[in-house]
């Protein structure tokens, strides 16, 4: 029984900060797809925002900066220099009419190739590893409270608020204002958005720009929180992809996306800490390693057929 | 009277077309004036103008006789104009509040509550019956039509523009629309109504505008001209738009329906119990307003969606569990509601499209190898026998034809495979008078050479100068079937609206 | 004269077409343009950079050999996409479909008997290296006809799923006992490659793949230009409704293509592990399944431009390796590859502005040709 216990004091903290990153990239998903602009470049955007805040940290802590404020900036600059990126995708896809899909898979190459080529410039080599990440703090008063204070109060990382932060405004700004049934009717039906005497482009701008900032502080939250370094050999492993595939599992639904990011995040944490989890300790390292994608293709399966997508997602207007 | 709307020499060029061409309009404070033209003769890409979708290249635009350029919607808003387009212009998803207030929210976070209210104000003031709460893909398109006219009033609109508004309708809701048109009139807004059916601006306008092919021709009091002229004024030369047709007594029957249900795209019951025949040399037309179980029913008998339970004969064999293929080397051939999605690879040229149904026979193929020049061949002979004309012949992109042209290429291949039911499914929407023509007489002369025509249109003109009989269908239903020759438009209408002939008395 | 500048306007046809090799030239300078830039901002000398990759791409015979060599996986990667591409399908799952078609064809290297034959040999390990490609393809279309599950999401999941195979079945079947992270070097006879083509390109890696590429592209080329089953998928790939209506199976199409797509990646796993290279790294995700996309897109999708694409960008990656001697980091290849890309995802804008130039042109002309018939 406490052999259990213990199990699941290990794996919910970890599912939490796995879930964050991806909950991020889904949710900068969100925002583009529901403007009506396929966004297949989330891995690349947050991959961008991976190596800008270990490049910004790194930097600013060889100053002598303040670690949490060197972090800080390091966050801020991940979320611009995605949302820069993100620009290249939605000139493509809004102004230029390119091909949805193309444009992003162009900006997924052109992110791992300029950030590794900017990672060689800076530090020489591929990998750019900061000191230290954020310190996981306990919660005052919640922390103690049986079960669910070790569960989820305890150790916490502070981008985990600031996460759900974020999801919870979305969530405000996609239902409750303007913006967001602008946004929402942009991606249905853009053509009655453009005759209601609103600009569809800019609303799907702000989107495809909304999808990088998001995707980039998932980037950054992924590099300061468990993965301490930018790798470009093995780049943040087809999180970007699986944030996409939450937003399908989710149905394109802050909720359900919340809840699919969950499902996923523990399925990573089980394949990164399997090893210490008796009764799957024994499981290959490469069985354990694909688990999660295997479990995310047959989340696929079960919900693709009876999609709910933005009826005018990736069609130019 | 003063001129609360002015656009002179408006001219605006497409690549390609000119669009409109040195165009006046002058539209008077508080009447009903009617903008009369074929189709593709510039009437919506004018209206576009006024109301700032488009910009136009030549020309001045003034209201209340102060000149005004409008650059985007909004604009016209400020000026007081409203547009109820052909195409809704309604999100299906959100209720009838939200798709009213978007874009004229008002504050950061929207009160739909004080919205709902204002709405059902305005919807009672004029009689508009709309409940706020509603979505929009569970109303009827009346009621959506309905809710586009909220839209403008919502937005304190005293110029209205209505873009064809009575192609969705039904007979009698077409009659609700006239008389909401002329209450909006009486209250004192104007109102522009872009039509190509002369008994309607005859019914409600006071005058019109006549434009052909992008140019304008004139404008006339409507009490004062005949519907012929008027006619004439827009095609260009006299037209008679009724088929000579002779008559004819049908053969045994080629396709039976036994009561057949299909499930449309949401699950539920599309078409229901229906039943019906169709015999060799008889034009039968199924008359109904759009999304009533005509999609789903051609869909089944094609092929293109699975049926639920029923029958579907097809000389004598149940075709209903076989695949498209089958049923088309059967003898099936079907002329599709939407000739760019479904009749054509826009992407590919003419020669191509033309045997898209039988490559891989011979002789278009042997052995998995096309032969090029036997398709050239079958192909031109097509495009010569139907007048088909593009820029370089069998070698155009289907997509670079005219809509009439692309039109004439789906039934040239639909006819030379000489079916012997051919299922024609809004087969001249969108056309000009001239395309119209030659498609009525091709698929007359299929029933004049003893097959079975099956013919689908929204427009009851069409169903009545086709159909050996028509068939209504109503929520998925067959309402009856009736000879041409023993009903009218009135009592078709009434079908079209759910009531069968029987009922009528009590409803009467 | 009014109503003969409304005659022009209403010719749009006697504009001249652009030609998709003018699209693709102006992609790749374009492409070079943005490296240049990139060259110039962290302080270096383009021309320099592009002649050290022109170098080291093509300065001797085995540099040559060796350009060939890295093109063959390219040429069969950027077919591999071109196909599904001309179905519909985005096949962004061509390193997974190369990972399984390597893994597979490693495996029975090191486990068919030696004493085989090798033009046996070959034949199985070639059959082999397509039937695993085929099948890895096959499950994404599958998905996607039945389950209607997005190729690009299906195919990045499949391409994780292989790198961990592979990641378990290196190390449990060709394992190396020197070095923990690859398989066992493969032995020659085994390979791709042969004496007779290493001795005359200068011990380069060329190997038979090469030509396998190039039967490749004949075969694709038929398939697509002469064959029902090329006019079946293109038909799908060009407008899904019509090719339904017309009686065409799309998921049997579906499924069709992306098996043929999926075995030319499984061959080109095949030439790259078996042939340029003879053994396996743990770990390591190919980026052939991406380069292959960019080879496609320049390309325009057709085997003949798919070939001159995979030159192009073989002789970049090949070239790269010089480029240290400049201080320039070697990524500066795949930033490259990666803007051209972008580019050609915006092909229209630069086809648009050569319209826009012959129209001018034209229009030109007619102006003259009018003014001589006036006189």
């Amino acid at each position: 029984m406490n052999g259990i216990w213990d199990v699941i004091k290990i794996i919910i903290p970890g599912a939490i900060a796995y879930t964050m990153p991806i909950l991020m990239g889904a949710l900068g998903g969100l925002y583009s797809e529901r403007s009506g602009v396929t966004n297949l470049c989330i891995e690349g955007l947050m991959l961008f925002g991976c190596f800008a805040s270990a490049a910004t940290i790194v930097k600013l802590q060889a100053l002598g900066m303040d670690y949490t404020l060197s972090i800080v900036c390091g966050i801020c600059v991940a979320m611009l220099a995605s949302m820069a990126l993100s620009y290249l995708h939605a000139l493509a896809s809004i102004k230029l009419k390119a091909d949805q899909t193309i444009s992003g898979t162009a900006i997924n190459m052109v992110s791992s190739a300029l950030s590794l080529f900017l990672a060689q410039t800076i530090t020489g080599s591929g990998n750019i590893t900061i000191v230290r990440g954020i310190v996981r703090r306990n919660i005052p008063l919640l922390s103690k409270i049986p079960v669910l204070g070790p569960l989820f109060f305890s150790q916490t990382y502070w981008t985990t608020w600031l996460c759900l932060l974020v999801w919870g405004a979305s969530f405000f700004l996609l239902y409750k204002t303007n913006f967001g049934l602008r946004l929402r009717a942009c991606g249905e039906h853009p053509s009655a958005v453009a005759s209601a005497g609103v600009n569809v482009h800019k609303m799907r701008y702000i989107g495809v720009l909304l999808s990088g900032v998001l995707s980039g502080l998932g980037g950054a939250v992924i590099l300061v929180t468990y993965a301490g370094e930018y790798n470009s050999g093995a780049g943040i492993n087809g999180l970007g992809f699986l944030a996409i595939s939450a937003l399908i599992f989710g149905q394109w639904k802050p909720l359900g996306i919340l809840g699919s990011t969950a499902f996923f995040g523990l399925f990573m944490t089980i394949a990164n800490t399997g090893r210490v989890i008796p009764g799957i300790a024994n499981i290959p390292t490469g069985f354990l390693g694909l688990f999660p994608y295997l479990a995310t293709l047959i989340a696929l399966i079960l919900s693709s057929k009876k999609s709910r997508a933005p009826l005018a997602s990736g069609q130019p207007f | 009277m003063s001129h609360v709307i002015e656009m002179l020499g408006i001219r605006k060029e497409f690549p390609g077309i000119v669009a409109n061409d040195n165009i006046n309009l002058q539209v008077e404070e508080g009447e009903i004036h009617a903008i009369l033209g074929e189709n593709g003769a510039g009437k919506s890409t004018l209206m576009s103008i006024l109301f700032g979708l488009y910009q136009a290249d030549k020309g001045i635009i003034k209201v209340r006789g102060k000149e005004v350029s409008i650059k985007n919607p909004n604009d016209a808003f400020d000026l007081g104009i409203g547009m109820v387009h052909q195409h809704f212009q309604l999100v299906h998803n959100f209720t009838v509040a939200e798709n009213i207030i978007l874009g004229k929210e008002g504050g950061f976070v929207y009160d739909i509550k004080s919205a709902s209210k204002k709405i059902k104000e305005i919807s009672r003031c004029y009689g508009l019956e709309i409940e706020p709460d509603m979505i929009i893909e569970d109303i009827t398109v009346g009621m959506q039509q309905r809710v586009e006219i909220l839209k403008m009033l919502y937005r304190d609109a005293d110029i209205l523009i209505f873009d064809e508004p009575t192609a969705v309708l039904t007979p009698q809701e077409i009659e609700e629309l006239m008389s909401i048109m002329k209450n909006l009139a009486a209250e004192g807004k104007s109102i522009i109504l872009i039509t190509h059916k002369l008994d309607e601006i005859k019914q409600v306008a006071d005058r019109c505008t006549i434009i052909r092919r992008g140019k304008f021709i004139d404008v006339v009091d409507v009490a004062k001209t005949s519907v012929n002229d008027m006619a004439a004024m827009m095609v260009g030369r006299p037209v008679s738009f009724k088929v000579e047709k002779a008559p004819k007594t049908p053969g045994d029957a080629v396709l039976e329906i036994e009561n057949l249900n299909v499930l449309n795209n949401k699950g539920v019951l599309g078409v229901k119990d229906f039943s019906l025949s169709v015999r060799k040399g008889e034009i039968v037309g199924i008359a109904g307003v759009d999304g009533n179980g005509q999609t789903e029913l051609i869909e089944a008998i094609t092929g293109l969606r699975k049926i639920k339970d029923g029958k579907i004969k097809f000389l004598g064999e149940d075709i209903s569990s076989l695949s498209i293929k089958e049923r088309n080397d059967r003898g099936l051939g079907h002329i599709p509601e939407d000739r760019q999605k479904r009749g054509l690879i826009l992407s590919f040229p003419i020669l191509y499209n033309m045997v898209i149904k039988d490559f891989e026979k011979n002789p278009f193929s042997k052995k998995g190898i096309l032969d090029k020049e036997v398709i050239r061949k079958y192909s031109q002979d097509i495009v010569d026998k139907f007048d088909v004309r593009s820029g370089e012949g069998v070698d155009s992109l289907a997509g670079m034809l005219s809509g009439g042209n692309q039109q004439k290429a789906i039934i040239g291949r639909e006819v030379s495979l000489d079916p012997d039911l051919l299922i024609a499914v809004q087969p001249t929407r969108g056309l000009d008078v001239g395309a119209i023509e030659f498609i009525h007489e091709a698929i007359v002369a299929q029933r004049d050479k003893g097959k079975a025509v099956l013919l689908v249109s929204f427009e009851l003109d069409e169903i009545f100068n086709l159909s050996d009989r028509i068939a209504v269908i109503s929520g998925g239903k067959l309402i009856d079937i009736v000879k041409t020759e023993d009903t009218d438009v009135h009592e078709v209408g009434l079908m079209m609206a759910g009531i069968k002939k029987d009922d009528k008395e009590e409803v009467r | 004269m009014k109503k003969e500048t409304a005659k022009v306007i209403k010719k749009p046809l006697e504009v001249k077409k652009v030609p998709s090799f003018l699209v693709s030239i102006s992609t790749v300078f374009l492409g070079v343009l943005a490296g240049s830039i990139l060259i110039l901002m962290i302080g270096k000398n383009p021309i320099k950079g592009f002649e050290r990759l022109l170098f080291g791409a093509f300065s001797n015979v085995r540099r040559v050999g060796n350009t060939l060599s890295m093109s063959t996986q390219l040429i069969l990667m950027g077919l591999s996409f071109s196909f599904a591409y001309k179905t519909g399908l985005f096949n962004i799952g061509g390193s997974g479909q190369m990972l399984m078609g390597g893994i597979v064809s490693t495996i029975l290297g090191h486990y068919l008997p030696s004493s085989m034959p090798k033009p046996l040999y070959v034949v199985i390990v070639v059959m082999a290296a397509l039937a695993t490609g085929a099948l890895w393809g096959l499950i994404t279309g599958f998905l996607k006809a039945k389950f209607n599950v997005h190729e690009v999401v299906s195919s990045i999941m499949l391409n994780w799923i292989a790198f961990w195979l592979c990641y378990d079945f290196i190390p449990r079947f060709v394992k190396d006992q020197a070095i923990a992270v690859k398989s066992k070097p493969l032995p020659l006879s085994r390979t791709l490659g042969t004496e007779w083509l290493r001795n005359v390109t200068g011990m380069s890696t060329l190997n038979f793949g090469f030509l396998f590429a190039i039967i490749a592209c004949i075969v694709v080329w038929f398939i697509l230009e002469k064959t029902t089953l090329g006019f079946n998928l293109k038909a799908v790939g060009a407008n899904k409704y019509c090719a339904e209506y017309a009686g065409i199976k799309i998921h049997k199409s579906i499924m069709i293509s992306m098996a043929i797509a999926g075995s030319l990646a499984g061959l080109a796993g095949l030439t790259y592990y078996c042939g340029y290279s003879n053994l396996m790294e743990m770990g390591k995700m190919p980026n052939e399944g991406f380069d292959g996309i960019a080879v496609a897109l320049l390309g325009n999708c057709s085997p003949i431009g798919v070939f001159f694409a995979a030159i192009f960008f073989g002789a970049l990656k090949m070239g790269k390796g010089s480029l240290a001697a400049t201080g320039i980091p070697t990524e500066l290849a795949d930033t490259i590859i990666a803007t051209i890309i972008y580019f050609a995802a915006t092909s229209i804008l630069i086809a648009s502005f050569w319209k826009k130039v012959f129209k001018k042109c034209y229009e030109k002309k007619l102006a003259k040709y009018e003014g001589e018939e006036k006189k």
